[in-house]
């Protein structure tokens, strides 16, 4: 009896450790290629920031935590901090719900919807560096808006916008909205498929006016969207990079300088890795912290279980 | 310099580029090994009948990176190294061929490797004083000692650090106005302005006849705009203020305020295009596209002007109007000789690991006869060997040259005399003063104070 409940308990504790090792086996290749393509480059980035170094020859000059207190008392990456700010608000103001103004239009029935779909989500499709390039194109002077404005005798409204360090970020800002709000409504439309009609249907039938079946019905629905939709812009604004520096380079004069291009300018422009890498790290710190507080604080709900652990 | 502005197409290109470099090099090294001896690595037994057969002994193999990625300069390098490589059967040149905003990066992480190439574009200068810092070039004051005057001083200079010799150049040019002849005779203006006060008064004149006086890049090319506060320094507080500067990191000086001050007076005049802010320096409304359309007067710019501009126009033609230099004006009552240039040119430096068949090859590439086929290409490298000056008949050219003859001193491009991070430093601090932002003060004090950081 002893004797077969002890063989019972190996053969059980051998099943354990099997079980694990084959997992450990299966995740070990995925676990590689990330330890070496992210966990040792962000651990490299982080000795990195403690030195003053540019690259060549060994690091020899450790400066402690001089490069972090560089950056955050330097105006410029204040500036450049702000800008990402700036654009986090206007992202959630005005272009998350002009998404999903243009969603709940285009999700009714009418002639001509996928059309419309198709035109306002191209955009999302065209890569970075090539509307930044055309639209760098079309503000200039003597480019196409110029041309159109004057044309239609609007002339003196139009300012070369890109090049004036007050109207620089407003007009980045167009171009972002421009580029990303077709995924925000894809993303919102896919979510309005996912709500049964009939619960609308249900809300009309109880006497319920169409706004009102908008504000308690279809919105509440939408939520877990909306909020994803949400993370994603804010981690974007953290991370704007390449439509800035490939429309205006962080200029004129870094009136519209992220973080992420002050980075490039002074890591890899200028060749100061340390100090590019204390930028990085606090990039990354930056993103990392509103990542995982907006997961714990306000995707909660709708990832319970699936991130949070069931007891959570 | 021309770093910011390719950064995007390089964002783009780069997986290209790269995969496309990596195939040269390791096709190009076989092919041009094949023929006189086989490749090092595989066959050294084999080798070594072939080395008896040439005197000049043991196999060499130089690897040499340059950017001249089109021709005819392309051709005319690969042409020199063929006839080097016939001449010493023993020695093969790796050409590697890079774009120049690529070569900047590939160059950075390739000697982060520790791997230095034998030969390498280099601009002398900051950028060259951190690779010797590092330990990654050879010293060859002593190797180019007996030929070293066959080059000009100044050139040579700028591939000089303490009185050591790390490198050699092919080419040096200087910045000056270039401006639209035709523009000048409408408004009135019979002489190119001697001194700022003329040219400020020519602004003028040239704004009253209905042109934009000038054309100049603001974002990302700050460069552009740095070279108007350099040059007014130079001539303000003469050369020794600007190298003291350099050395010693206290760029606070009298002259250097003023120059800021002068460049307001011409700022506050508005004589730049629309949009300059944001305007780069080539590409479609670029600096030299908008003088090239004859929608600006002029511009102060290097001696590859003529080039871009017309790398703006259709056919890539040169501009159908009457182009014109001038050297920088005088400043009245300023330290400054008027002939003091401002400028910068190609050479290439010589890595640690380098043997002494790599410098030959650079005096090969030097000699007075091949100084004279490149000026003869009359592509805007003005060739530096003493002599070589009237292969260059192209009279846009020819106009820079009769300046850089006059020179006593030549000024390297304050971004590449200094570090790359203080160069950066003066590029977009200079700027705010274009853009208004700034005050001569807070221009030297924050150059200063970056000095000191770095």
């Amino acid at each position: 009896m002893t004797l077969r409940t002890e063989r019972a308990s190996s053969t059980l504790a051998r099943s354990r450790i099997s079980r694990w090792a084959i997992i450990g086996l299966f995740l070990l290749p995925a676990f590689a290629l990330y330890a070496v393509f992210v966990l040792v480059p962000v651990a490299q980035a982080v000795v990195f920031s403690f030195y003053k170094w540019n690259g060549l020859g060994p690091m020899t000059n450790f400066v402690g935590l001089a490069n972090f207190q560089r950056a955050l008392s330097d105006p410029i990456f204040q500036m450049a901090a702000t800008h990402n700010a700036i654009i986090i608000v206007l992202s959630l103001v005005i272009q998350i719900p002009f998404a999903l103004g243009v969603a709940l239009m285009l999700n009714r029935r009418f002639r001509g919807r996928a059309v419309f779909r198709l035109l306002f989500f191209v955009p999302y499709v065209i890569a970075e560096v090539i509307a930044g390039v055309v639209w760098r194109l079309l503000l200039q002077p003597g480019g196409l808006v110029d041309g159109l404005m004057t044309a239609v005798g609007a002339g003196d409204l139009y300012a070369p916008w890109l090049a004036d360090p007050d109207t620089v970020l407003w007009a980045l800002f167009v171009i972002i909205s421009w580029k990303y709000f077709g995924f925000h409504m894809i993303l919102m439309l896919a979510g309005l498929q996912g709500i049964p009609h009939e619960l609308e249907e249900a809300a009309a039938i109880d006497g319920a006016t169409r706004r009102q079946t908008l504000r308690y019905v279809t919105l509440p629905l939408l939520g877990p969207t909306i909020r994803v939709s949400v993370f994603l812009s804010i981690i974007g604004a953290i991370q704007l990079f390449d439509l800035v520096w490939v429309t205006t380079g962080g200029g004129p004069v870094d009136a519209s300088n992220t973080m992420a291009t002050y980075l490039v300018n002074w890591g890899f422009e200028r060749f100061q890795l340390g100090y590019g890498s204390a930028i990085a790290v606090i990039l990354f710190a930056v993103a990392l912290t509103v990542g995982l507080g907006y997961q714990r604080f306000v995707l909660r709900r709708d990832i319970d279980g699936a991130l949070t652990g069931g007891a959570g | 310099m021309k770093f910011r502005r390719g950064a995007a197409v390089l964002l783009t290109t780069t997986a290209i580029v790269f995969s496309a470099c990596s195939n040269n090099s390791s096709s190009a090294a076989p092919s041009a090994a094949s023929p006189s001896a086989p490749a090092p690595s595989g066959a050294a037994v084999s080798a070594a009948p072939s080395a008896a057969a040439s005197p000049s002994g043991k196999p060499v193999t130089i690897s040499w990176w340059h950017i001249q990625n089109s021709d005819p300069g392309l051709s005319l390098w690969a042409t020199m190294a063929k006839e080097y490589m016939a001449a010493h059967p023993n020695v093969t040149i790796e050409t590697t061929v890079l774009e120049n905003d690529t070569f900047k990066p590939k160059l950075q992480s390739q000697l982060q490797g520790g791997t230095v190439p034998d030969l390498f574009q280099s601009w002398g200068g900051g950028g060259m004083a951190e690779q010797v810092e590092a330990g990654l070039l050879k010293d060859i004051t002593a190797d180019v000692a007996p030929w070293k005057d066959t080059m000009n001083a100044g050139a040579m200079g700028m591939y000089a650090l303490d009185g050591k010799q790390y490198g050699i150049p092919f080419d040096l040019g200087m910045v000056g106005v270039w401006y639209n002849k035709d523009h000048f005779d409408k408004a009135g203006i019979t002489a190119p302005p001697a001194t700022f006060d003329e040219l400020l008064a020519d602004v003028d004149k040239l704004k009253v006849a209905g042109y934009t006086p000038m054309a100049v890049g603001g974002s990302p090319a700050t460069w552009t705009e740095m070279f108007w506060w350099a040059y007014l320094a130079i001539r303000t507080g003469g050369t020794e203020a600007m190298q003291n500067a350099i050395k010693t990191g206290d760029w606070s000086g009298p002259s250097f305020v003023q120059a800021g001050k002068l460049l307001g007076d011409l700022v506050a005049k508005k004589p730049f295009q629309e949009g300059f802010l944001a305007a780069p320096w080539d590409g479609a409304g670029g600096q030299a596209a908008t003088v090239a359309a004859e929608k600006a007067s002029m511009m102060l710019m290097g001696q590859w002007a003529p080039g871009t501009m017309a790398s703006t126009l259709p056919g890539n033609e040169k501009v159908k109007w009457n182009l014109g230099w001038f050297p920088f004006p005088a400043v009245t009552g300023g330290a400054g000789a008027p002939t003091d240039g401002f400028g910068g040119g190609n050479g290439f430096a010589v890595g640690k690991d380098a043997e002494p068949e790599a410098i030959d090859f650079l005096k090969y590439i030097s000699s007075l006869e091949n100084a004279n086929r490149w000026g003869a290409l009359n592509r805007g490298i003005l060739p530096v060997t003493v002599g070589a000056e009237s292969s260059v008949t192209d009279p846009d050219l020819t106009s820079v040259l009769a300046a850089r003859a006059k020179a006593n001193f030549v000024q390297l491009y304050l971004d590449q005399a200094t570090t790359s991070e203080l160069g950066g430093v003066i590029n977009d601090s200079v700027a705010t003063l274009f853009a208004g932002t700034g005050t001569p003060e807070k221009v030297t004090q924050s150059i200063t104070s970056a000095a000191a950081g770095s």
